[in-house]
């Protein structure tokens, strides 16, 4: 009995990939999460520093809603050693924060 | 509750403040650059937990102080308040409550090169990812780490002592990183740890956003013991899925757990009312190896299943709901956890 239910928990589990899939399939992006001043423009292309944001900050959490540009430094230098950001890495999260 | 008790040492409050002071001090005399000014973080949260029918009510702050020094060094810390009220047992009837304040880590980061960052101090041990990355009160989707978060850890969750890490290789198709450390036994109240080594190696896929990493580490005091771990995480690109595992082996038991998240941005992208629903669903199993039971994981097999619908307000506020059940040979019962967690993020002081 107890098997059974795990077994149905299981399948539960395995159906979340199947829908997230058909919903990238759909073409639907993904709404920018980010508020200021991780936000982009609309229209506005992807920068190196929005890919490394994407990539790495947000795989864990997500965008807190704003924040002071006097610690854009000191969060682009925490997620360097947090998630073992290259100094090129660094630099275009640096700019993405500070455009 | 939200973070396994191995990462909540029991010190006492003065000495625990006094450490985190100092090193906002250290921080306040070193002060660099416009963009490096110190920064407090973290998460401030109410929770409940109902298991088998009692309930237990959790306040708990956890502040993070990051701070830069110079262009290669930053000292980062964090902490973690907490006052638990739970149930007296027996017919007693009525209500406990106790304090927990303490030092999670408390490191210095220096920035060699671009492939290497030595790590002194008291710093939070690279097994498997739970423990370095999902521990956060305001990063973990369940309140309940998993069974499995003891392993390969120390039981403090944290060592004493030194790492290496960093990116061994980046290109544009993959990176591949690397953490090594050496940890000293230490009874020191504020800085307790057990002797040992290992590392965690991991390469990640940025293009399919898929990772995979291997874990070791050895317990050098003691019974010596091993410890294997390994992980894999994938969040597909352009959605907000996430998928992530990992499994680990001790020496008297192993298992595993399976989480996955999603958030649509079908109905008005992903910060409209229906996209800040999310859904979580993680399954652990865990399996008993002998009968020693040392390491923190349940006594017998056990499987847990659990069902989490979080909801992302505004202002950095999730609120967090759950729904557990756990089987094994010593009983089956249900967990019910409800809670409110709000993240902090602002400047140590006025920067310039």
């Amino acid at each position: 009995m107890i098997s059974r239910h795990f077994a149905l928990c299981i399948l539960a589990l395995a159906s979340v990939p199947a829908l997230a899939l058909a919903a990238q399939e759909n073409g639907k992006p993904e709404a920018k999460a980010y508020k200021d001043p991780v936000r982009r423009q609309a229209g506005q292309p992807q920068d190196d520093g929005e890919r490394v944001f994407k990539q790495n900050c947000s795989r864990c959490h997500t965008a807190p809603e704003g924040f002071s540009p006097s610690i854009s430094g000191t969060i682009v230098r925490h997620m360097r050693v947090r998630a073992a950001l290259s100094q090129h890495d660094e630099e275009a999260l640096l700019h993405f924060f500070n455009p | 509750m939200l973070s396994p008790a191995f990462s909540l040492k029991r010190r006492t409050a003065s000495s625990a403040i006094c450490c985190f002071g100092f090193a906002l001090a250290v921080a306040t005399a070193h002060s660099g650059f416009a963009q490096d000014t110190p920064l407090i973080s973290g998460g401030a949260g109410f929770l409940t937990s109902t298991n088998a029918g009692k309930t237990t009510y959790l306040s708990i702050i956890e502040p993070l102080l990051a701070a830069p020094m110079g262009r290669h060094v930053l000292v980062e810390s964090r902490a973690a308040l907490l006052e638990s009220f739970s149930p007296n047992s027996g017919n007693q009837g009525g209500y406990n409550h106790t304090h927990f304040v303490g030092l999670t880590y408390m490191q210095g980061d220096y920035i060699a090169s671009r492939h290497f960052t030595i790590v002194g101090g008291d710093f939070l041990i690279p097994f498997n990812t739970y423990n370095e990355r999902l521990s956060p009160i305001w990063i973990g989707n369940l309140q309940d780490g998993p069974l499995i978060a003891p392993l390969g850890v120390f039981s403090s969750g944290s060592g004493l002592g030194g790492m290496l890490r960093g990116n061994a290789i980046a290109r544009d198709k993959y990176s591949v990183d690397y953490a090594y450390f050496y940890s000293a036994r230490s009874r020191n109240q504020q800085f307790s740890a057990q002797r040992g080594n290992g590392g965690r190696a991991s390469i990640y896929l940025p293009e399919q956003r898929f990772e995979v990493g291997l874990s070791y580490d050895r317990l050098l005091q003691g019974t010596h013991e091993n410890f294997y771990g390994a992980h894999a995480w994938w969040e597909p690109k352009d959605t907000s899925f996430r998928l992530r595992s990992e499994y680990a082996r001790g020496h008297h038991a192993h298992g595993y757990w399976v989480e996955a998240e999603y958030r649509t941005s079908a109905f008005g992208g992903i910060d409209s009312a229906i996209g800040r629903i999310e859904p979580v669903i993680r399954i652990q199993q865990t399996f008993r190896r002998d009968t020693v039971v040392s390491d923190g994981l349940p006594p017998v097999n056990t499987q847990r299943a659990d069902f989490g619908l979080d909801y992302n307000l505004p202002h950095n506020t999730r609120i967090l709901i759950s729904y557990s059940r756990q089987f094994s040979a010593a009983g089956s019962h249900n967990v019910w956890e409800t809670g409110i967690v709000y993240r902090f993020l602002f400047p140590a002081w006025k920067g310039k």
